[in-house]
């Protein structure tokens, strides 16, 4: 098993995937009282794109992002990650696949006991040989290029809600990754810090070139980021280029939504 | 159409709880298989390197260093309170000759390691839960799982060697400072002789009972590192535990209530085979 690959050729004339949901359900809860969460979901996630996941609360976006990084099980259907059956794979594969993966957590996720650069450091120490002169440089570069520098020796509690983000982003973005996935990056941030977030992501992806799945709230500003948009609703999923597409869908409670959440004039 | 009715397939209260019954089961066992996993890893953990030597000398420092005056003040009023109730009810016999062998055997084999694995519990393991529990909370944890690195090596095992060291050192601490509080009273205080409280006690107690007490402590160390890091561990999917802060609260005296009551029964078990 080497899962080192950086994205799956589908077919002969299709978009490589880095991930592939086939057939996917999950559900929650006891048998009598059962919350299904996805149901039969297949879908593809182009290599080097944007894809966005959008829905309502409770819909089931995050627990998408937790089977792509085999947090949860699916109860059936595979989920591939780099050609890889994520919820098959052993402790060490598993293991040596994250090691592609750049996570940035609704709430950063940082370490409450590290300051900013010992959070920032810690994938490169832990998973690198670099010498600790070579972590210094790299981690001082990070946070001059996300406009952290003076803040390195501050510890999570003692920053903003953006700030938190943007550590969280630096460390996510250590080990370059291939695969980028975002909870709500901008949940509880104000509409220029939300913008800062969106430059710092773009700017990003086209230096690393990873493939990006972001799930969030942000609709319909996200949509701007996206190659592709994934609408989650009762368990059900649909698939779309662009924000039109959605406006434009043939069903109802898509059209729906769009009314609802981008407001009755948006037409993409 | 009544008969309809009493073969409809609603279940009833019987299957009802039948169901539950069954689903606390699965769900005991479940918890028990995952806390049995969690001890495997925590000790696979230790041998994984790189070695984290200075998270290890930090526990030591929280856990070891900063429980020390707790159980000061635990052993020295429990050494206090034998040496009275011993010397009261050894002198009407006459054989008050006899207060240094039962206060030093008391704390050796028993009391020395049982309430300092009990005050250890309460002090550094809940702690040690809490901070578990809201790492997991926050995604902490996952973020660790993420970066492919190990929280057990990176976190559990660190903790798990620092309570092992710590807590037979302080069961050693205990034993000393009860002893002599049971000399600061009985002989002190009450007029026991001096000469007969220490030589009973150098006579009597031999290495079989010291390593008695060192077994026992080592015991309740990993007992009380495993159930206090397991239950903030998993604190996410233990059943009835509620969400967020008041899941890690729960946990937090699960945990300390779970180790104290463990320490005290496997110490009957412990005493029956060591004996």
């Amino acid at each position: 098993m080497n899962p080192d690959h950086t994205a799956q050729t589908t077919a002969v004339g299709e978009v490589a995937a880095a991930v592939r949901f086939v057939d996917v359900s999950k559900s929650f809860g006891r048998a009598t009282r059962r919350n299904r969460v996805l149901q039969s979901a297949t879908f593809s996630v182009p290599a080097g794109k944007t894809t966005v996941i959008a829905g309502g609360s409770g819909q089931g976006k995050s627990v998408t992002l937790k089977l792509i990084l085999g947090l949860l099980k699916p109860d059936s259907g595979q989920i591939l990650v780099f050609g890889h059956d994520i919820a098959r794979l052993g402790f060490k594969a598993l293991r040596e696949l994250r090691m592609q993966f750049g996570v940035l957590f609704q709430g950063g996720a940082l370490f409450d006991s590290l300051s900013v650069f010992e959070n920032i450091a810690l994938p490169l120490r832990e998973r690198t040989e670099l010498s600790e002169e070579e972590i210094r440089h790299k981690v001082e570069s990070t946070l001059e290029q996300l406009g952290l520098a003076g803040h390195e020796d501050k510890f999570p509690a003692q920053l903003s809600g953006g700030m938190k983000k943007r550590v969280g982003l630096a460390r996510a973005l250590q080990l370059e990754p291939k695969l980028l996935l975002f909870d709500e990056p901008t949940t509880g941030l104000d509409p220029v810090m939300t913008q800062e977030i969106y430059e710092l992501f773009s700017s990003t992806q086209k230096r690393l070139g990873y493939t990006a799945m972001i799930v969030s709230h942000d609709v319909p500003q996200i949509f701007k980021l996206a190659d592709q948009i994934i609408l989650l609703n009762k368990g059900e999923l649909d698939t779309f280029t662009d924000a039109a597409q959605i406006v434009h869908s043939s069903k109802e409670p898509i059209r729906e939504f769009a009314r609802t959440v981008m407001g009755p004039g948006f037409t993409g | 159409m009544d008969s309809i009715q009493e073969f409809s397939p609603q279940p009833s209260r019987l299957s009802k709880g039948l169901g539950t019954l069954g689903y606390l089961t699965l769900d005991t066992l479940a918890d028990l298989g995952r806390m049995g996993l969690f001890l495997f890893f925590a000790l696979i953990g230790l041998f994984k390197l790189p070695f984290r030597f200075g998270e290890v000398l930090k526990q030591l420092r929280f856990i070891g260093a900063g429980s020390i005056a707790v159980i000061v003040f635990t052993s020295l009023s429990t050494g206090m309170v034998l040496g009275l109730q011993g010397y009261n009810a050894l002198n009407r016999f006459g054989a008050d000759g006899m207060l240094g062998t039962i206060v030093a055997l008391s704390l050796i084999m028993e009391l020395g390691p049982t309430l300092t694995a009990i005050m250890v519990a309460g002090r550094a393991g809940s702690a040690m839960c809490a901070e578990l529990g809201i790492m997991r909370i926050s995604e902490q944890i996952d973020a660790l799982d993420c970066m492919a690195i190990d929280p057990f090596r990176y976190l559990i095992s660190p903790k798990f060697l620092a309570m092992v060291i710590s807590v037979p050192l302080l069961t050693a601490v205990f034993d000393v400072v009860g002893i002599f509080g049971g000399y600061l009273v009985g002989v002190e205080m009450m007029g026991a002789n001096s000469g007969a409280f220490m030589a009973g006690m150098a006579h009597n107690v031999t290495n079989a009972d010291i390593r008695m007490g060192l077994i026992k402590s080592l015991f309740f160390g990993l007992l009380v590192a495993w159930i206090c890091t397991g239950r903030g561990f998993f604190v996410h999917v233990n059943r009835g535990m509620g969400f967020g802060a008041e899941s890690v609260s729960r946990a937090t005296t699960q945990a300390v209530v779970f180790s104290s009551i463990s320490v005290l029964i496997s110490d009957y078990f412990l005493t029956s085979v060591l004996l």
